[in-house]
């Protein structure tokens, strides 16, 4: 089986500060990884490196395309990797706002994906709308009203049903449980769960909350000063870790 | 004519910088081109677009036409007339057959433009992706990879919404297959007009750009394979000259609400009485003179 | 099935003046197909951390830890987690799982994980959850909202609801009651006769000596205090 992502010395610097530096792993299909950290220990930077949301000083990012095979994001054209993060791409923002349209019906929102390669059979388009937004639970009835009159979690789930409806193969998420309710929380979880299993995704997912990967990612990447510093399995990442700094944020979490 | 004012109130080298824009528009049909819009002695809004690309156009032995909603007894059109009278003494005319420059605010002729002509239009809003994608920088590289899916987001909303498309003027094309363009103001009635033999030039002063359709070019209003575009119109026949296949408008005539619809084309709309057609409320066009 | 063959085991307390602690030295075991093997020795003596460490949970400084075919101990992430989803099962002391989701999808879920249709899961999952005596008006509720003894046999529904060659039981009839005991050591017996190899912890002297076929006293393993 190849990786279904391959990534290389990957190093990003703002002037001569360090977004973040030599990061190399390999992506599975059906994996969920994780990456964890402070703010400012370079993991929304590697994500937006990866997503082809900004552009690395060194590495590779190497996507295995449908068509192509294992081709290389970063130096791909621009038009060639907007393309792809309009299908086998996925990318949900930890505000929703920034991953929806908030102007736009619900179903014109999980519709835009479709229409953007191609689709043009009104009813069709609708009929598959409906369809993601029952898989994450938003009533049909809800299909023509704006995002604006939806609560925080119904906007995360449209975003990730906006962001699914292609059939894409890599989904990032930063942070997609940030600024919910901790209720909403376990909902969204449990969905997020239930779409990577049965789709088969693969996912890379940075948050700082530990029971969010614990519950959600395969494996774990611990990043601090721009560097990753611990990998493994999440759960031994959790219960055994190596690095002292992987240690004291564990030891940090508050238990309920 | 007044001497103190360049031919066409233009100065020589804005008026080449805008052919040089009018040229690279004509060479990408639908493609924006940027141009460096001079301030005009009249208020944006009031066709200040047209009227720089109208003015860079303009030769001396041209027959200039201006008409706003399709009439040209508007105020709008009548200044633009004038402005050009008073600054480039050219001929003027309410005839479209005779005219070899026209410039429109919101129509297109109801007579079949000729190869000899040209169609200049004011343009409020270029960009047809303004009011779903505020970001110039965005819609630009939309443009340049042809990702288009948001312009057809706005039609679903419209059927989402209205049960079919509401959009009646203004409806977005897209120019020989590449560029999506906003056809101005004008009645989606229209649309099917710009496959015509006439150039048609697109000015936008105040957001300073141009874009042509060259004779010819294939221009296709975008739709839905189960809700295609019609160009709609009205059931029914203009009131003064009984045609069935014009934009009419509709004229309210007393307090009481009786109402009327005519032509907004006035030039057509005269042509046919002046050839004998009468509607119901018509009357024939000598006694209307007199 | 399961081979253990000289494992050692330290943590390295980093915040703590980097204080080593060794906790296994060479440690050696072997389970057949079809056999159970208990881990005994004093609380504290490792029993907990052997069955980590066999199921990939803590990381082994030393030795070889074979399941089936893969070394844990340098096995890839993605390997030990296939093996934990088709090969290696685990019912641990503590029921974890997303909160809101039904028990009956709790249970379902590692049926799920290896391609069993949805129906066959849920049929599978009813069955154990009537035989462990949970309500059948519990099964849509989250079992976080469970008794402890409920959670515990939710966890042991979730532990055999798919067929794995191998399993690791810590503590599975703690705090249940007689007739759940039976029912547990009842799928216990018939794991083994499919041919699973278990390693189980059993605090329980009497459900030891029904369900398993030798002891293991850990503590010989534990390095003495420095």
């Amino acid at each position: 089986m190849n990786p279904l992502l391959k990534v290389e010395n990957i190093s990003k610097y703002y002037g001569s500060r360090l977004g973040c530096k030599d990061v190399n792993f390999d992506l599975y299909p059906g994996e969920v990884l994780g990456i964890v950290g402070e703010s400012g220990s370079g993991k929304s930077t590697l994500l937006n490196c990866l997503a082809g949301h900004q552009e690395p000083d060194t590495g590779k990012v190497v996507f295995d395309t449908r068509a192509d095979g294992p081709k290389d994001t970063v130096t791909m054209s621009e038009p060639e990797r907007r393309m792809l993060s309009r299908t086998d791409w996925a990318f949900v923002h930890q505000n929703p706002r920034d991953g929806l349209r908030m102007g736009v019906s619900a179903g014109g929102n999980v519709g835009e994906r479709l229409m953007a390669v191609g689709a043009r059979h009104y009813g069709d388009i609708r009929g598959t709308a409906v369809d993601w937004l029952d898989k994450v639970e938003i009533a049909e009835d809800r299909t023509d009203d704006r995002p604006s009159e939806f609560s925080g979690g119904m906007q995360q789930r449209l975003q990730i049903a906006r962001n699914l409806v292609t059939g894409p193969r890599l989904i990032f998420m930063d942070e997609p449980t940030g600024g919910l309710d901790v209720s909403v929380q376990a909902r969204l979880l449990d969905l997020l769960r239930g779409l990577v299993r049965e789709l088969g995704l693969s996912a890379i997912v940075v948050t700082h909350d530990l029971a969010v990967v614990r519950l959600l990612a395969d494996r774990l990447m611990v990043m601090k000063d721009g560097r990753v510093i611990e990998t493994g399995l999440t759960d031994q990442v959790l219960d055994d870790p190596q690095h002292g700094y992987t240690q004291l944020l564990v030891s940090s979490v508050l238990q309920v | 004519m007044s001497t103190e004012y360049n031919f066409a109130y233009l100065d020589e080298q804005t008026k080449r910088m805008i052919r040089r824009a009018l040229l690279k528009g004509v060479a990408i049909p639908g493609y924006q081109v940027p141009f460096a819009s001079r301030e005009m002695p009249m208020p944006y809004g009031w066709g200040t677009g047209g009227v720089q690309v109208t003015a860079a156009c303009l030769k001396p032995d041209d027959t200039l036409k201006v008409i706003d909603q399709g009439a040209d007894d508007t105020t709008n059109a009548v200044s633009i007339r004038k402005f050009f009278e008073k600054t480039a003494a050219v001929a003027v005319s309410e005839k479209t057959e005779e005219s070899t420059v026209i410039q429109t605010r919101h129509r297109i002729p109801e007579q079949d433009l000729t190869e000899d002509q040209i169609l200049v239009y004011q343009v409020p809003i270029p960009e047809p992706l303004r009011f779903l994608e505020p970001r110039e920088t965005e819609t630009r590289k939309m443009h340049a990879l042809e990702e288009y899916g948001l312009m057809h987001v706005k039609l679903y909303e419209d059927i989402a919404r209205h049960g079919r498309i509401a959009t009646s003027y203004a409806y977005p094309v897209k120019v020989e297959g590449r560029y999506v363009m906003d056809p101005s103001p004008i009645p989606k009635f229209d649309n099917p007009k710009m496959e015509m033999a006439a150039l048609q030039l697109f000015g936008a002063g105040r957001e300073q750009r141009i874009y042509a359709v060259p004779p010819y070019t294939k221009v296709v209003s975008l739709d839905f394979e189960d809700h295609p575009f019609e160009k709609g119109g009205a059931p029914q026949a203009c009131g003064l000259c009984d045609a069935h296949d014009a934009y009419l408008d509709e004229v309210i005539m007393d307090d009481a609400g009786t109402r009327m619809f005519v032509c907004s084309d006035t030039d057509y709309c005269r042509m046919r009485r002046e050839a004998g057609h009468i509607g119901e409320m018509g009357v024939p066009l000598a006694e209307d003179a007199a | 099935m399961i081979s253990i063959e000289n494992v050692s085991k330290t943590f390295t307390l980093h915040n703590q003046n980097s204080a080593v602690i060794p906790v296994m030295v060479n440690a050696n075991l072997r389970v057949a197909a079809g056999e159970c093997v208990a881990l005994t020795g004093a609380s504290g003596a490792g029993k907990s951390t052997l069955m980590r460490m066999i199921y990939g949970n803590y990381l082994t400084q030393a030795g070889r830890i074979i399941v089936g075919e893969l070394d844990i101990v340098t096995a890839l992430p993605r390997e030990i987690l296939q093996l934990r989803r088709e090969t290696l099962g685990y019912v641990s002391q503590f029921l974890r799982v997303v909160p809101r989701v039904a028990t009956l999808d709790v249970v379902s879920e590692p049926m799920l994980a290896v391609g069993v249709a949805r129906d066959t899961a849920h049929e599978r999952a009813r069955e154990l959850l009537t035989r462990l005596r949970i309500p059948e008006r519990l099964w849509l509720l989250s079992p976080l909202t469970f008794s402890g003894g409920e959670q515990q046999r939710v966890n042991i529904a979730r532990g055999f609801a798919h067929e794995y060659p191998a399993m690791l039981l810590d503590e599975p009839t703690a705090s249940l009651d007689v007739a759940n005991r039976e029912t547990v050591l009842s799928l216990i017996e018939e794991a083994k006769q499919r041919g699973a190899a278990i390693i189980g912890i059993f605090h329980d002297e009497a459900a030891r000596k029904r369900a398993c076929d030798r002891q293991i006293d850990v503590s010989v393993y534990t390095p003495r205090a420095s």
